[in-house]
């Protein structure tokens, strides 16, 4: 009966103490995060004007949502758009950055810098930079190798030429092009994605290659059994980060358009209705990829 | 038997030009790749030193004809970067221990005990992941434009502005509820979950509090991954431009001098020559190219010296498990 008593008392200071320790996140989450999450619902079914006196609230039920449908002539084009990119993107991004993992992961000379290199990105194309250097025409011009039609583009149009006349199904052989076209941009996205990959081929044990070797499996073998079951986990992470990193980009043009709404035009209301409409569907697409993948993931434990 | 010898003999002469092949194929790609990375970089450095003309002329082809600092001279002045600078080291130092700590104590707590509502809670951490910061920075703006932690209590009491100076940054860091805090939180975990249970264990026999144990036990072993966390959010925070447009107007730092950098040049060469021209677009190029190196160029000087911390450590941290 005591010793029941003591272990409680025991295990409530526990809590307690593990109470302690998460307690910055705790309190960041109540004061800067949940109040205005809950405040920017309260906006979007408002229309709010700036008074001296401070804000003045007006309600309106759902207008904001339904004339955003209905009404605005660029929200919707600009939200499918923004939907398709990011369809489109996060596949290649996978792919690109699964695929530069494998190589990093191989022994070769000067391996060092070329993971320096290969991640370079994640400093070189974060934040404003990235989105001063979208915003340059001229450096656009200059900087991608593949519009320069001298000598770089004369071989993505080699490729593409081949690529259609070959018998590959049409939308594949398009989206192989897309990817092409892409490539730099899918490049400075892949950074954090390879280092995540990265670590995950390196957690890999070796026996299990060895072992597979004595038995008479090819590398290719090794790759599609071992190596691919064992990141797969990685695969829905990296999804998820790529999603998210994609709709949180500053240089987002939906993001520019809710901004742009708020900010220039003063509209809080109207853009907090657009923002939660655009989460609504990011989240929607999280939850509908989190249960597709489920079933198909191979843990290790 | 010399049929053994000859079959093994072409085993190995066909391993080698597969090897080789291999070899070949990869330096291929790789270099390919370091190409496309590094070329931007390249056209920028060059751009930004030579002189306006040299972009008109066909026969310049990345090599400046005339060399010319005065792209950096005007970035110079127009961003104002000696006090950009400044305020960006403040800044980007201050939120990055602050991150760091607050992540680091909320990540250990999630990693080591289990108390009610735990799961729960770490779901909120990823909540605070997927919600964009744009989603709330509306009301962010406004609660900060009117400060006022206790609104429920005080009803006349207006708040204080707070916004244009360091403390929005000082609150949102030292909560970790700043740039990616969800994802910093979610990597430190993984670290403090992999340790080992005994260290505890016989740590809390010979009497050490629950604190001692987290400060002279577990942390030293979270050092790399701390070490990778700071330097991520040190170079996130130097280059953000999002949270600088939602709270700073007159405060300058480097990435809203370098955002505004194109109408700062536009308004400058309006005042110097006296009429309202077009600004070339060669020359914006050129000053923003100029401007984003003085920018990037202390980054990379952290990332030659730490570029181990940047990359080894995650590879190690177990982010995996």
């Amino acid at each position: 009966m005591f010793a029941k008593y003591k272990s409680m008392g025991l295990s409530h200071k526990k809590n307690m103490v593990g109470y302690a320790f998460i307690s910055p996140f705790l309190l960041g989450f109540f004061l800067f995060f949940l109040r205005p999450l809950i405040q920017s619902i309260i906006f979007s079914f408002n229309d709010l004007t700036v008074t001296p006196e401070g804000l003045q609230y007006e309600f309106i039920g759902w207008e904001h949502y339904s004339y955003s449908f209905l009404v605005d002539p660029e929200f919707r084009q600009i939200l499918i758009q923004s939907i398709v990119d990011m369809l489109t993107n996060v596949p290649i991004i996978i792919i690109f950055s699964f695929f530069a993992a494998t190589l990093l992961n191989q022994s070769f000379k000067g391996r060092f810098l070329a993971r320096a290199i290969f991640f370079l990105p994640v400093i070189l194309a974060s934040g404003i930079i990235g989105q001063i250097e979208q915003n340059d025409a001229i450096l656009q011009m200059m900087k991608n190798p593949a519009d320069d039609a001298a000598n770089l583009g004369l071989m993505t149009f080699d490729i593409e030429d081949l690529l259609r006349n070959s018998r590959v199904p049409p939308q594949f052989a398009e989206y192989v092009i897309l990817a092409i076209d892409r490539i730099y941009q899918v490049i400075n996205d892949s950074g954090v994605q390879i280092l995540i990959f990265l670590a995950g081929l390196q957690s890999i044990p070796s026996s299990l290659f060895e072992a597979a070797k004595v038995e008479g499996a090819t590398a290719w073998e090794g790759f599609w059994k071992i190596t691919f079951p064992m990141v797969s986990p990685l695969i829905l992470v990296n999804m998820i980060y790529s999603i998210i990193d994609s709709f949180t980009k500053s240089d987002n043009e939906l993001m520019e358009f809710i901004h742009n709404k708020a900010f220039v035009l003063a509209n809080f209301g109207y853009a907090s209705a657009l923002s939660w409409i655009y989460m609504g569907v990011i989240v929607g697409m999280l939850i509908v990829i989190g249960l597709f993948y489920r079933k198909r993931v191979f843990y290790h434990e | 038997m010399s049929d053994i010898k000859t079959r093994l003999h072409h085993m190995f002469r066909w391993h080698r030009i597969n090897a080789f092949f291999w070899n070949f194929m990869r330096s291929v790609l790789v270099i390919g790749i370091c190409f496309l990375i590094l070329y931007p970089l390249f056209i920028k450095t060059t751009t930004a030193f030579m002189e306006e003309r040299d972009m008109y002329d066909v026969t310049v082809t990345n090599i400046p004809k005339h060399l010319t600092l005065s792209n950096f001279r005007l970035a110079f002045m127009l961003m104002d970067y000696g006090r950009a600078f400044l305020n960006s080291v403040l800044l980007s130092t201050m939120v990055s221990v602050l991150q760091l700590a607050s992540c680091t104590l909320t990540a250990y707590g999630f990693a080591r005990y289990k108390f009610p509502g735990r799961d729960l809670m770490f779901g909120l951490v990823i909540l605070v992941l997927i919600v964009p910061p744009q989603t709330i920075s509306i009301p962010m703006f406004m609660s900060f434009r009117y400060f006022n932690p206790l609104g429920f209590l005080s009803t006349g009491f207006r708040g204080i502005n707070l916004l244009d100076s360091l403390w929005p940054y000082a609150f949102i860091a030292a909560t970790a509820m700043g740039l990616k805090n969800g994802l910093y939180i979610y990597i430190i975990r993984q670290v403090f979950r992999g340790m080992p249970k005994s260290l505890e264990e016989s740590a809390f026999v010979d009497g050490a509090g629950h604190f001692k144990i987290f400060y002279k036990i577990m942390l030293p072993g979270a050092i790399p991954i701390m070490t990778t966390t700071f330097l991520f959010s040190f170079v996130w925070q130097w280059t953000d431009g999002f949270y600088a447009g939602v709270l700073l107007k007159s405060l300058v730092i480097l990435p809203k001098s370098l955002g505004s950098l194109s109408r700062a040049l536009g308004m400058w060469l309006g005042r110097e020559l006296g009429t309202q021209m077009v600004i070339s677009p060669a020359l914006t190029s050129q000053v923003n190219n100029a401007g984003t190196l003085i920018m990037v160029l202390p980054l990379l000087v952290i990332y030659l010296f730490a570029q181990k911390s940047f990359v080894e450590s995650i590879d190690r941290s177990g982010i995996v498990g």
